[in-house]
């Protein structure tokens, strides 16, 4: 089904960690976006999905979380996050947390706000209908699909079939791509020794493919990888979905 | 309040959340019991999986069933049967006449003697194709479970109109035995293990041989 | 605890379950245990391939999933029915049924009936129940020898070791360890392993088998579990590989089993459901070698005293929370810990308890409560990652019921000064509104312009240095994504 973008306004979900250590990704999602003619609004009023503190059990903290992506999003058509983690958490476990809170209205504006929020993946293939977004990249990637995404977001294939499009891109398969590269959020430091074992079997997978690029379409999980690969000096460099889809051959945006 | 009374009274606390009290009301199973599996060739496939399990097969019609049974059994070195009492009389005189000593297991035989004989011949209940299993139900033609878990050889006759496709299906047929009370015992090749490095190892402590003949 | 010497069975490691150190601490050291990790990995990714062969040849497998869900889901909602029903069943099929609330209770009761038969030994089929309880101690310090028969129990129970997996208890456990310790235990207590025995595996088994089959052929009592009850018919099944299972259950004359109050399941038919789902699950075969399945007494066949024992030992608590209830479905397959990352890596020791993996992170913490320091740990034992979910034919909310854990342990230490609930409250400050996150900001942003040339952080101290002992942290750029949207795109907005 494609939507003539021309138009449709997207309110942009950016995640509190893209916002603070990776605003490149967000920024890569405006340019993408505005190139298919979509109109890109930044609502202020949003923090984060909250999952950092459901999934270490602090119900009462994460909810306020809640009322702020209500708040920030409620009235937009679409919201478009450029991870498959914090949009499965917000599809997930803000109902849930709304519950948790008792607020019935709370609920029933998570309900509606959660129909319209989709990872950046979905938003292209299933509502604008591309795969071809009209990038470039000449370079040789593997592509790590994140847990969250898959079994949460259940993003399914559409990351890789948009990669698959890139012109000049490199694809190489990932060795045991469907296994947790280690980060689950706190897990990373409450397990570390169980997570580093993870991530550095990851890293050394990514290493065998003998890519330049590790992409994902979750900054939590690429930083927990990339942080591995540079401390081995592998030399591979850790990149976002949406950058990639924003790279053109006009070279560097 | 002896125990029961405590663990039933602690299960109806714990269900409170629990309305509707009737079970099939509350919680519908959108299931349809008893469907076959499709397949080809329901016996086909029955005597594929069986080998696939490293049990012996072979096929006959009813007129060579009793001399098959015989010549199997001296192929395996089986120098002696128990029979249960329901087995037919062809097979019991084809397996005398090949030299093979027949005991039967009235009165029951001790797990010591048990454990001398070499080998049982038995009838079965149910076949399923889609993993290779025989089922015993231990009517007078399959005898008390002993007597197929001592020997080191079972021999099992299968008649061809005794295998169903799946799992399913023989739940169905064997439903009406097991309301009578029989025991069942459901065999899928000789016995196995990956305990050790996960590498398998077949036979450890059932019949190390298994001849299944399919009649029909 | 009886002193070597005076036993008559191999004295299990010292220290019970609930005295190990909280998993963090356990993880660590097992990680550390190469050979655990390689024979694991090999383990776990050898059963996952089959598993998943298995499944893919059934096109109905969802369906399947989705009807044994509910099957178990209406079993538990109406238990207390059922186990009447079961009870009846087993009582009118000439069996004789025992309520244990506890294992101490559970073990009174099978000890008594041991006793009563004036017999000092029992043979074993492996039951994690019994396990669970603790039956085999409660018996050897009535001076009542229990034997454990499955092959990996008998290479646990010989080493003075603890299962480390569900279904593959020995794993951890290569083939010259299992030589020596055949070699150096079985003559002690029975038909000794050949001196000039092999690691092979097939010699190793052979061994098995003529040790114990002097045990099967004399036993008078046996103990076993059962992977369903049926309360329709009151038919017990036991599913199994080895044919142990089949020793035990035909040839001595009194039969004893440990069931937990959430294995039983409404009719016969519905067999026909988990008979599928298990084999594929556990072991990836389309079918287990051997299933026994029996109903009561049967005269003339097998057993002529039949006992079953039913044991709550804290199923009533996880009953009583729907969010956890979930968890009861549990057949027993170990599909989630061959799916696991974590478990994978640290193996079943580093639990604390007889069910390891994601199901024992999800089920101990409500068995046991979450008082001790093991369970409060326990539903952090995994990255979310949701694998086992995937795999569960039962359909277990696993990654669920770990969150609604957490929520738990945290209530739980509500109050008490540490670390963790104080950096939860400061960080949920600054969340809670976006003034108080474009504060925030603006201090990462001036840190980031302190150190101009940095675009990765080292090593640093505690607490960072969890992260940072083998990763390296990117340092935060100076602008964040909304202070560049204020800036360039401010105007847009209304």
């Amino acid at each position: 089904m494609t939507i003539h973008a021309k138009g449709i306004t997207v309110a942009l979900f950016a995640t509190c960690i893209n916002d603070v250590m990776f605003p490149g990704t967000p920024k890569a999602v405006v340019q993408v976006l505005e190139r298919l003619g979509c109109r890109v609004e930044f609502p202020l009023d949003q923090t984060c999905c909250g999952q950092m503190f459901t999934n270490t059990g602090y119900f009462d903290a994460a909810v306020p979380n809640v009322r702020n992506y209500v708040k920030a999003f409620t009235g937009y058509d679409y919201v478009v996050g450029p991870s498959g983690s914090c949009v499965g958490a917000v599809r997930h476990q803000h109902p849930m947390l709304a519950e948790h809170a008792r607020d019935a209205g709370l609920g029933r504006a998570v309900d509606e706000v959660v129909a319209r929020t989709y990872d950046l993946s979905e938003f292209l293939v299933d509502v604008l209908g591309v795969t071809d977004v009209g990038a470039y990249f000449p370079h040789r990637v593997t592509y790590h699909p994140t847990c969250h995404s898959v079994r949460v977001a259940k993003v399914g294939d559409r990351p890789y079939r948009l990669l698959q499009a890139v012109k000049g891109i490199d694809l190489v398969d990932l060795p045991a791509a469907d296994q947790c590269c280690g980060f689950g959020g706190t897990f990373s430091v409450k397990n570390p020794d169980v997570s580093v074992a993870m991530a550095s079997d990851k890293a050394r997978h990514v290493m065998e493919t003998g890519a330049e690029y590790l992409v994902t379409g979750d900054n939590a999980c690429l930083m927990n990888i990339g942080g591995i690969l540079h401390r081995e000096n592998s030399g591979v460099k850790t990149i976002h979905l949406a950058e990639i889809l924003a790279h053109t051959e006009g070279g560097d945006r | 309040m002896s125990a029961r009374e405590e663990i039933l009274g602690r299960v109806r606390s714990a269900l409170v959340d629990v309305s509707v009290s009737d079970p099939v009301a509350d919680v519908p199973i959108d299931w349809e019991y008893g469907r076959p599996t499709a397949m080809p060739e329901v016996l086909a496939r029955f005597v594929e999986m069986c080998e696939d399990y490293k049990a012996t097969v072979a096929r006959c019609d009813e007129g060579s069933l009793a001399s098959r049974v015989a010549e199997l059994l001296g192929s395996a070195g089986v120098r002696s049967v128990v029979l249960p009492s329901g087995v037919e009389q062809p097979w019991r005189q084809a397996i005398e006449s090949a030299g093979i000593t027949v005991h039967g297991d009235e009165p029951p035989l001790s797990r010591a003697e048990l454990d001398a004989i070499d080998g049982v011949v038995t009838a079965a209940a149910v076949g399923i194709a889609e993993t290779g299993t025989i089922v015993l139900d231990h009517a007078p033609d399959q005898g008390r479970r002993a007597l197929t878990l001592v020997p080191d050889t079972h021999l099992v006759v299968v008649r061809s109109d005794q295998v169903v496709s799946d799992v399913p299906e023989a739940v169905a047929r064997l439903a009406g035995a097991v309301t009578d009370g029989a025991p069942l015992t459901w065999i899928s090749g000789p016995s196995a293990t990956s305990d050790i490095e996960l590498s398998r190892v077949e036979g450890v402590h059932g019949p190390r041989n298994l001849l299944v003949v399919l009649v029909g | 605890m009886t002193a070597q010497a005076q036993r008559r069975t191999p004295a299990p490691p010292p220290g019970t379950y609930l005295g190990m150190p909280k998993f963090q601490k356990n993880a660590k050291e097992q990680l550390a245990n190469e050979q655990l990790r390689k024979n694991l990995r090999h383990a776990t990714g050898t059963i996952r391939a089959k598993r998943a062969a298995r499944v893919d040849e059934v096109p109905e497998w969802e369906e399947l999933r989705l009807a044994g869900e509910a099957i178990k889901n209406r079993t538990l909602r109406h238990l207390d029915t059922y186990l009447v029903q079961l009870e009846d069943s087993l009582q009118k099929a000439g069996a004789k049924v025992h309520w244990a609330r506890d294992a101490a209770e559970a073990n009174r009761i099978v000890v008594g009936l041991v006793q009563a038969k004036g017999v000092d030994e029992v043979v074993k089929v492996k039951s994690m129940a019994t396990q669970e309880i603790e039956l085999n101690e409660a018996l050897e310090e009535a001076g009542i020898a229990a034997w454990e028969t499955d092959l990996a129990e008998l290479i646990v129970q010989l080493g003075h070791d603890r299962p480390s997996h569900i279904l593959v208890p020995a794993i951890h456990r290569n083939r010259s360890e299992v030589r020596e310790i055949f070699l150096r235990e079985m003559k002690q207590y029975g038909t000794p392993a050949p001196e000039d025995i092999t690691d092979d595996p097939a010699e190793l088994a052979g061994a098995a088998r003529r040790h114990l089959r002097e045990k099967f052929l004399r036993a008078k009592v046996a103990i076993s579990g059962a992977n369903f009850a049926i309360a329709e018919t009151g038919t017990l099944v036991v599913v199994e590989s080895e044919g142990n299972g089949r020793m035990c259950l035909t040839l001595p004359d009194t039969l004893i089993s440990v069931v937990g109050i959430e294995k039983v399941l409404p009719t016969f038919a519905d067999l026909e459901v988990f008979m599928r789902l298990l084999p594929r699950s556990s072991t990836g075969e389309r079918m287990n070698p051997y299933t026994s399945m029996w109903t009561g007494v049967t005269p003339g066949d097998g057993p002529q005293d039949v006992h079953v024992v039913l044991v709550d030992n804290g199923r009533t608590n996880a009953l009583a929370d729907p969010q956890g209830r979930p968890a009861l479905r549990c057949i027993r397959c170990s599909a989630c810990l061959n799916i696991c990352p974590v478990y994978e890596r640290v193996g079943g020791h580093a639990y604390g308890s007889v069910y390891p993996g994601p199901i024992g992170a999800v089920l101990n913490p409500q068995l046991r409560g979450i008082g001790h320091e093991i369970d409060q740990s326990l539903p952090y034992a995994s990255s979310l990652c949701g694998a086992c979910f995937e795999v569960c034919p039962v359909r277990i909310p696993i990654p669920d019921i770990l969150v609604h854990l957490r929520k738990e342990v945290a209530d739980h230490k509500r109050g008490k000064p540490k670390l963790e609930p104080t950096a939860m409250a400061a960080a949920g400050w600054v969340l809670a509104d976006h003034k108080h996150f474009e504060l925030a900001e603006r201090v990462a942003g001036l840190a980031a312009r302190a150190l101009p040339n940095t675009t990765f952080l080292g090593p640093l101290p505690w607490p960072a240095s969890a992260w940072t002992r083998a990763r390296d942290l990117p340092m935060p750029p100076p602008e964040s994504f909304r202070k560049w949207w204020r800036t360039n795109r401010g105007e847009e907005q209304q």
